[in-house]
């Protein structure tokens, strides 16, 4: 097993990197501030997979159970004999998968920058951005404590923020990142009370003492589960108020409003925080806390997964009507988090019965890397077209060979065709459905078909559709974009390992690593029941390459035919506009008027009316306070005769 | 015969003459001048108790004599702060020396 400083390393690297950045790079060597990060973020990567190596195989399992390991416990803020903040890092499957994932996906998303934000003005802040986020996220998965993962949480709020409002003098990038930060914060106001929740009953923050105790019959599991409110156990409302935190930052619904926007942030950025590392934050704390939800409290459960089928369903919906690249892939994104939300919501804990927290695990390891791959090549789209709408593109299957491969496998393997990554981890979560519950196992089939339509909508609009030369231009600007060439290298060498991987790493036998209780799960696969998904997934291929392979007038006809439904998904079902209308209509005018108003007039008022009240008493008595020497000897003068009066007189 | 009421008379007489002049004049050597006033009423009303009422203690006297020389002193205090306020104001007027005033 690696030491233990070299662990710490792991999510330490990136954060020296950000402050080396930061504090000298940007002034001194800006230029170089790209491959230093690369560099640093190549070494937490091979730490990362020889962590993972020894843990999977050396050192993780007893008996047959792998175990949870802290390495490292750090007692931080200690309020009482129990209850105190730790810094630690806890190993177990999930977080070392994780680890696994986000320096892998960082370190492409380095990697790809280096061409593509290559000129930009605020590249060494770029980086330094990017090191703070991968920091944040490490630590995030490697959080031994629910505050510490609370305090982490935030710090990767506030990367992505700083990363989506990348471009400050765009006005619609600080709206988005002001949104995005706004949106999650909301969630996260859930998450708070959960952790106070649950720690205020557990009597602990610890998150092994914590799973401990609320899973087993002790006191303080009886007291959470007997004390209610509002007609749920503290406990429900707890897990359910957590769920909101992961929600929100998961981009589930009704709180995804954000997620589209985000893509206003540099491409790269969108590849690494809003596909494959931070959204999927809200399923990784479920995961961690899933012993709770599985065992002491299905309700929670049952809401996560109805948030889930309903998010991924919804979401399909409105990808196959957007016309901005970037957009169709957010919307698939939280499509595809959808699914690992409802995979986790069906799941029961150990064994058998833990075939959907295997199964949500599964698909975010491999959607972490076909979504990052379509991120990425979306970016090298974006860049050689310099546009995110698709009707800007068409045709570019000869000028770009290496991104419409690479695309091509990325499409494929969200589209569940064998054997691609994600086919196999989604044919676990539609078996895990099955078994669970038909009508979700129904909806997330039609998902899955309506996931392949979309994506292949976007394939063929973007590689084929129109004659090869792109915006039918004349053939003198035709040359001009081979002059400029795909992409550098740097970006390409990136698309080419996630599009290896994105082939490969469904072959994993994941059940033996990740699994509920930590004992491997063998997942028999059935060839007859795969059937089904996957036709459905071919029809929807088909259909799309009928409607968007050459230009035609079909799709514009089946929109006309649909309209309503067309225009609703198309402004994605008025959910915005909803909540525009929420807050500013309702909130600001019920709530936030009357509040400015008692503000003003109330609060402001009496301190105003003290402040009057001096002033004018003051202006009324300076007279008295002459300066006069001689009148306040007079006064003085009076005084003692008053006295003497007094007392000769009247006191005696 | 003079007794201790001629006295106090005379003492009370001058108190009030010098409180007199303490606040009508605006000339500052006048209001030190009637400051001394006081101060001797002062004195003359512990001589005079000193003789009439504990005619075998000294009290009194010492009093006084420790009056005279503080009150020499403040005078002198009192004139060197007037010479500089006329130096500096060309005036030993009360009312127009209120440059520190608001």
């Amino acid at each position: 097993m690696l030491s233990t400083p070299l662990i710490a390393l792991i999510p330490l690297l990136p954060v020296l990197t950000f402050a080396l950045i930061a504090l000298v790079g940007r002034k001194y060597f800006p230029s170089l501030c790209g491959v230093l990060g690369t560099l640093s973020m190549l070494v937490s990567f091979m730490l990362a997979a020889t962590v993972a190596y020894d843990y999977f195989f050396l050192v993780g399992k007893v008996g047959n159970v792998y175990q949870q390991i802290i390495p490292l416990k750090y007692t931080w803020l200690q309020f009482s004999p129990n209850v105190a903040i730790d810094m630690g890092i806890l190993l177990d499957p999930i977080s070392v998968m994780m680890i696994l994932v986000v320096t892998l996906v960082s370190l492409m998303v380095h990697f790809y920058s280096l061409g593509y934000m290559k000129g930009d003005e605020r590249y060494a802040t770029y980086y330094s951005f990017l090191a703070l986020f991968t920091f944040s996220m490490l630590g995030l998965v490697l959080s031994s404590n629910i505050f510490q993962i609370y305090i982490f949480w935030e710090l990767v709020g506030v990367s992505s923020y700083l990363l989506i409002g990348y471009y400050f003098d765009k006005p619609s990038a600080v709206a988005a990142s002001k949104k995005a930060f706004i949106v999650t914060r909301f969630a996260d106001l859930g998450f708070l009370i959960g952790i106070l929740v649950l720690s205020y009953y557990a009597g602990t923050l610890d998150f092994q003492t914590l799973i401990l105790r609320l899973t087993t019959p002790t006191d303080q599991l009886h007291t959470i589960v007997a004390a209610s409110f509002m007609g749920c156990s503290a406990l429900t409302w707890g897990l359910v108020l957590i769920f909101i935190g992961g929600a929100g930052k998961s981009a589930m619904f009704p709180l995804h409003i954000w997620l589209p926007d985000a893509m206003e942030g540099p491409t790269p950025v969108s590849a690494l925080i809003h596909a494959a590392t931070m959204v999927v934050a809200g399923v990784f704390l479920v995961a961690r806390l899933f012993p709770i939800y599985a065992i002491s409290c299905p309700p929670a459960l049952e809401v996560v997964k109805w948030v889930g089928i309903s998010s991924s369903f919804i979401a399909a919906v409105i990808a196959c009507t957007q016309t901005d690249i970037k957009r169709v892939l957010a919307f698939s994104t939280m499509s595809q988090i959808g699914y690992m939300m409802f995979a986790l919501g069906v799941s029961g804990y150990g064994g058998e019965n833990g075939l959907g927290y295997m199964a949500s695990m599964f698909h975010l390891f491999t959607h972490a890397m076909f979504k990052a791959l379509l991120f990425l090549g979306a970016g090298a789209i974006i860049h050689y077209v310099h546009s995110n709408e698709i009707k800007d593109m068409g045709g570019l299957r000869k000028l770009m060979p290496v991104t419409h491969l690479t695309f091509l496998i990325a499409c494929l393997a969200i589209a569940g065709i064998p054997p691609f990554a994600g086919f196999f981890s989604k044919e676990e979560i539609l078996q895990a459905a099955f078994q669970s519950n038909k009508l979700i196992f129904g909806i997330a089939v039609i998902t899955a078909a309506i996931t392949a339509f979309y994506m292949f909508r976007l394939y063929f609009s973007i590689f084929w559709n129109k004659p090869l030369a792109p915006k039918g231009e004349s053939h003198d600007a035709h040359e001009e974009h081979h002059d400029h060439g795909e992409a550098p290298i740097t970006m390409k060498i990136p698309l080419v390992i996630l599009a290896l991987l994105s082939i490969c790493v469904g072959l994993i036998p994941f059940g033996k690593f990740v699994s509920s209780d930590g004992a491997p799960l063998l997942t028999e696969f059935h060839i007859g029941f795969s059937v089904v998904p996957v036709l459905l997934a071919t029809a929807g291929i088909f259909l799309a390459r009928s409607f968007y392979m050459k230009e035609s007038l079909a799709p514009a006809r089946m929109a006309d035919s649909m309209k309503g439904l067309y225009r609703a998904a198309y402004n994605k079902f008025y959910i915005d506009e909803i909540y525009l209308f929420i807050t500013k209509k309702i909130i600001f005018n019920l709530v936030g008027r009357p509040a400015a108003w008692i503000d003003k007039n109330v609060v402001d008022g009496t301190m105003n009316l003290t402040a009057t009240i001096t002033g004018k008493t003051s202006y009324a008595i300076r007279k008295v306070q002459s300066g006069k020497l001689q009148s306040y000897a007079v006064y003085f003068f009076v005084g003692v005769i008053g006295f003497v009066l007094v007392f000769v007189y009247w006191w005696k | 015969m003079i007794g201790l009421t001629h006295y106090l008379f005379v003492s009370c007489a001058l108190f009030f003459i010098g409180i007199y002049g303490f606040l009508t004049r605006r000339n500052l050597i006048t209001m030190l001048m009637s400051i001394e006033l006081i101060l001797n009423s002062v004195n003359i009303n512990f001589i005079a108790f000193n003789k009439f009422l504990f005619a075998d203690k000294l009290d009194g006297l010492f009093f006084t004599i420790f009056i005279i020389t503080i009150a020499a002193a403040e005078a002198a205090v009192a004139i060197a702060i007037i010479i500089n306020l006329y130096r500096n104001h060309h005036t030993i007027d009360v009312e127009e020396v209120n440059a520190m005033k608001f």
